[in-house]
């Protein structure tokens, strides 16, 4: 398992090759492997996007990256899942997150990425700032990602 | 006891500090704090709640050198 969070730009090909050849490159046993790439819209609610700030709580976030992946790990019976997330001023078609597992079969990895991503997405201490123009505003929370926890 | 603060994102914009080392009462719970620390400027969003990062309800009694973060809910991905 790999966790990463960058404050610089990445190439996501170049730590899928490199991840794959350094963690799993005896592993015959290998016969799916799934990715997710999330990148930077250049629009966000019939809003101009001219760049995103992501700010995160460190130590938190590592921790339920961690979590949330072991959680798949154990849950799909996949071989091993990788997860790079930004952070830092990002700007439209630039790299925001991967999520990538391997697995025997198909379903196993595609099942894992999926889960790894919607439980990113309700639980990592991550929070997305866009700006244009007129000015920023905070992005709110998708309706589908949620935690059982929040306080109102 | 002794307890630090943390805020995220638009919590943090609007109490104007990323960070504060305050004192407490004994028998403070998190979500109490909150109600104190925000009495000037009620906060009126979704607020969550996280102590040693681990997610908390409100109910969570502090412990003396807790860190405690509020923060709004995530958006990352």
């Amino acid at each position: 398992m790999k966790i990463k969070i960058l404050d610089e730009k990445f190439d996501p090909w170049q730590e899928i090759v490199e991840f794959k050849r350094n963690e799993l490159q005896n592993n015959s046993n290998i016969g799916a492997s799934s990715v997710f790439l999330g990148t930077v819209r250049d629009f966000n609610d019939d809003e101009t996007v001219e760049s995103l700030f992501l700010e995160h709580y460190p130590d938190m976030t590592e921790k339920y990256l961690s979590k949330i992946v072991e959680d798949a790990i154990k849950k799909h019976k996949i071989f091993d899942g990788l997860v790079i997330h930004r952070v830092g001023e990002l700007k439209p078609t630039d790299p925001i997150v991967i999520v990538a597992t391997w697995s025997e079969h198909r379903d196993s990895a595609f099942d894992a990425t999926r889960d790894i991503m919607e439980a990113l997405k309700s639980e990592a201490p991550f929070w997305k700032k866009e700006s244009n123009e007129k000015g920023f505003r905070w992005v709110q929370q998708d309706k589908q990602a949620t935690v059982d926890n929040v306080e109102t | 006891m002794n307890i630090c603060v943390r805020y995220f994102a638009s919590i943090k914009d609007d109490m104007g500090i990323g960070i504060a080392n305050i004192q407490v009462n004994d028998d403070m719970t998190v979500g109490k704090l909150f109600e104190q620390l925000t009495a000037d400027k009620p906060y009126s969003g979704i607020v969550l709640m996280a102590v040693n990062h681990e997610y908390v309800n409100s109910s969570y009694k502090l412990k003396d050198g807790d860190e405690v973060a509020y923060f709004p809910p995530v958006t990352g991905g």
